[in-house]
């Protein structure tokens, strides 16, 4: 039986994408995958009694290491904030490309605390910076310079020591560009270094937690349990910086879809479900109701997300242990159908997730073609004529072009970057001035007038003269022949509608990412959580593959 | 040091600021990392010429005949590139282009470099005495390496060429013969054994 790729149409909306789970696809997941067989070690750790200083932790295979070196500074709590606009923070941290030498980290630490303001060199691969949850970081110290466990409830509720506020890699600041390095084999799927920077910092906040508490008290004071670090990961908190990368790297984001759609298409095909596959599906999809009851949000919208989800999700379990038989054939196709039909679009997503946990061998392939090579589609085939591109917008822009731009409710909103931090920001084009500076985000709006465009120009004329008088237009004709290729390469949807959720946007890229408990604090920008639940480093030669359902 | 990242975003945005559209600017943003990215002075001469925009005013060609020669105001470098860029296939046919009164050419460059790996053949641009071998986008080869770039180009030549070896035949044949010496004569026993496919194609 031949199972057909989704609808690109439906998959490629907004609330759709924006009900994404993480997955055996995502980022952190195959990193930890990748470098379990790597040399771990703490190389320097010179941090005084208050836990400020510096240290560096290292992956080391045969010739190649990759250094995190953190810089742990003091900071008045009135200077602590999440926001951009921060310009000092708990810790920063950059990824140097080899083992740095005294003089590299002399140099680091004039410029890794000053982040966005300060420069990196070709030698650095990522950067980031992360504040204290002061909260928990005070409750865990105390505790442990006391010579007992933190609470494991107020643990629970925030799930991590620290949360970074931002990571940066390809080239931002004088970082090394992705061409430097992106024909090494171990970092062959997108965010691997984001994602090594972030995994360091983790056990960095357990290491200087422990320091703190036993400089304290050093008679009694205990390390923190292993089982308790296992299950706190790294906050982050992300906002709008993150939606225009998906809109920016259409032959990107193509790429993460396909592969999670081929994964599911291809589980959908298999005929007989072996007896273990089917009962680790059953076993992850049981455990993982806890990642729901434990995900905390006082976001209405989510909680209504969170409610329905549960909801679904025990409907599911009923189904599948007492009316399902995966005896036969074809069954993960049968789940399939039958979620489409009876639950909400976040429960699909979640299953859809959960589904990939049995198959190893079809995700694992999967996740080398999750990078894209995007200058190979940048040139416009300006042979082709009017009707051919015509052909292409009524085909794979249908819902688009049914939108009515006319309407102020769909035009209402505009994306620019802010003059102070240069980052993205949404605002209403109706109450705000700026939307002359408009970035060219608004991709259904441009493939409308396009269109309209195409539709009173001459069928056989070709793409160089037709650019010649609408040069304004070049962007989505681009972006037209690139989805041509790639049908998960844009979002169908409006982003600039007055009813846009742009976390939705920010949603996708973090399930990609590997984050659980997506906790929106508006509708533009959450907190999330990192790693929670993954292995120590010492634990990494032999791990659970299924931690994120597997954690206590 | 300036990623090239770096580069291509400050460029397209610079591009955008002055009056391009975006898909233009995504264009330029392209070129210019490419131009830093082959050791050229992309960064220096857009800006100089962006500054000179705000002043004198530039002429925007449409479609490339075989010569061109602007009118009182020189061509504007992007929008030739851009257009040359997009008409590579049907200006292929002339062999050779001429152009009079190019403003910043080294502008230009990039645009004929990505022309060179669209049409497959090496391009040959000659600003007079400046000559630069545009090879596939993968390198640009030039006799100005290091010199200052001329801010106008008076009379530019445009040569596509043809796929031909850069060596004689001798040299080759040489080179061929001592690479021979690599290889096994067979014996008959090896004619019997050794070849992957069957002694006998008739059957």
């Amino acid at each position: 039986m031949k199972v057909e790729l989704r609808n690109p149409n439906i998959i490629m909306t907004l609330s759709r994408l924006g009900s994404f789970h993480q997955s055996r696809l995502s980022f952190l997941r195959s990193f930890l995958y990748e470098f379990k067989d790597w040399e771990y070690k703490r190389d320097l750790f010179d941090l005084d009694e208050y836990g400020f200083g510096t240290a560096v932790y290292s992956f080391k295979k045969k010739d190649r290491v990759y250094s995190l070196v953190c810089f742990a500074n003091k900071i008045n709590n009135d200077e602590r904030s999440d926001r951009v606009i921060a310009t000092k923070w708990d810790a920063a941290f950059t990824l140097h490309d080899g083992m740095p030498l005294k003089k590299d980290i002399e140099r680091l630490r004039n410029e890794v605390p000053k982040q966005e303001v300060g420069r990196l060199s070709y030698k650095e691969l990522t950067l980031s910076r992360a504040n204290k949850s002061v909260r928990i970081f005070d409750h865990v110290v105390e505790s442990l310079s006391n010579g007992v466990q933190p609470n494991m409830d107020l643990l629970e509720k925030v799930g991590y020591l620290y949360r970074t506020t931002a990571v940066y890699g390809s080239g931002k600041f004088g970082l090394a560009d992705r061409f430097r390095i992106k024909n090494r084999e171990e970092i062959n799927g997108p965010f691997r270094l984001e994602m090594m920077l972030v995994y360091l910092v983790r056990q960095f906040t357990f290491d200087q937690v422990n320091h703190v508490a036993k400089n304290k008290n050093p008679k009694s004071a205990v390390k923190l349990d292993p089982k308790i670090c296992k299950n706190l990961g790294i906050g982050n908190s992300t906002g709008l910086g993150m939606a225009p990368f998906i809109v920016n790297h259409p032959t990107l984001l193509n790429n993460w879809i396909l592969c999670r759609e081929i994964a599911l298409k291809k589980i959908r095909e298999i005929k007989k479900v072996e007896t273990k596959d089917g009962n680790l599906f059953k076993d992850c999809v049981r455990k993982s109701i806890k990642n729901i009851t434990s995900w905390n949000t006082e976001s209405e919208y989510q909680l209504k997300k969170i409610k329905d989800l549960l909801k679904d999700l025990k409907k599911f379990i009923n189904f599948v242990e007492n009316e399902f038989d995966f005896e036969k054939d074809y069954p993960f196709n049968q789940i399939y159908l039958w979620l489409e039909k009876e639950t909400c679009e976040e429960c699909i997503e979640y299953i859809v997730s959960i589904m990939m946990e049995p198959y190893g061998e079809i995700v694992s392939p999967l996740i080398k073609e999750m990078s894209s090579d995007e200058e190979k589609y940048f040139n416009i085939p300006t042979e082709r004529t009017v009707e051919e591109l015509r052909l292409i917008l009524e085909k794979k822009y249908s819902n688009i072009l049914s939108i009515n731009f006319e309407k102020k409710e769909n035009h209402r909103k505009f994306w620019f970057i802010s003059k102070n931090k240069e980052e993205p920001r949404l605002a209403d084009r109706f109450e705000e001035d700026g939307s002359d500076l408009e970035q060219p985000l608004a991709i259904a709006r441009d493939i409308k007038e396009l269109y309209k465009k195409l539709l009173v120009s001459k069928n056989s004329l070709t793409m160089d003269r037709f650019l010649v008088e609408n040069s304004h237009l070049r962007h989505v004709v681009r972006r037209a022949f690139i989805i041509e290729k790639f049908p998960y390469s844009e979002i169908q949807d409006n982003t600039i509608s007055e009813k846009i959720v742009p976390i939705d946007m920010l949603r996708l890229k973090l399930s990609f990412f590997g984050a659980l408990k997506f906790d929106p604090r508006s509708d533009k920008w959450l907190r999330i959580c990192m790693f929670q639940g993954a292995p120590l480093p010492n634990e990494l030669k032999n791990f659970d593959e299924q931690w994120v359902y597997n954690n206590n | 040091m300036k990623s090239l990242s770096e580069i291509e975003t400050t460029s397209k945005r610079a591009s955008r600021a002055i009056g391009f559209s975006w898909g233009i600017s995504e264009e330029v943003g392209k070129s210019v990392r490419l131009l830093e990215l082959f050791g050229y002075p992309g960064i220096k001469n857009l800006n100089h010429y962006f500054q000179s925009k705000k002043k004198e005013s530039y002429q925007n060609i449409k479609l490339i005949k075989q010569i061109n020669k602007s009118d009182q105001k020189l061509y504007c470098p992007i929008t030739l590139g851009v257009s040359f860029l997009d008409q590579i296939k049907k200006i292929e046919s002339f062999e050779k282009c001429l152009f009079q009164g190019i403003a910043y050419p080294i502008l230009f460059l990039p645009f004929l470099s990505r022309c060179s790996e669209i049409i497959g053949k090496k391009i040959l641009f000659e600003i007079e005495e400046n000559k630069f071998l545009l090879n596939f986008n993968i390198s640009i080869s030039s006799n100005n390496f290091q010199k200052e770039f001329p801010i106008k180009a008076n009379n530019t030549e445009i040569r596509f060429l043809e796929n031909k070896d850069g060596f004689s035949d001798i040299d080759w044949k040489n080179l061929y013969k001592l690479s021979e010496e690599t290889f096994v004569e067979e014996t008959d026993s090896l004619k019997q054994g050794a070849a992957g496919a069957g002694l006998t194609d008739n059957d």
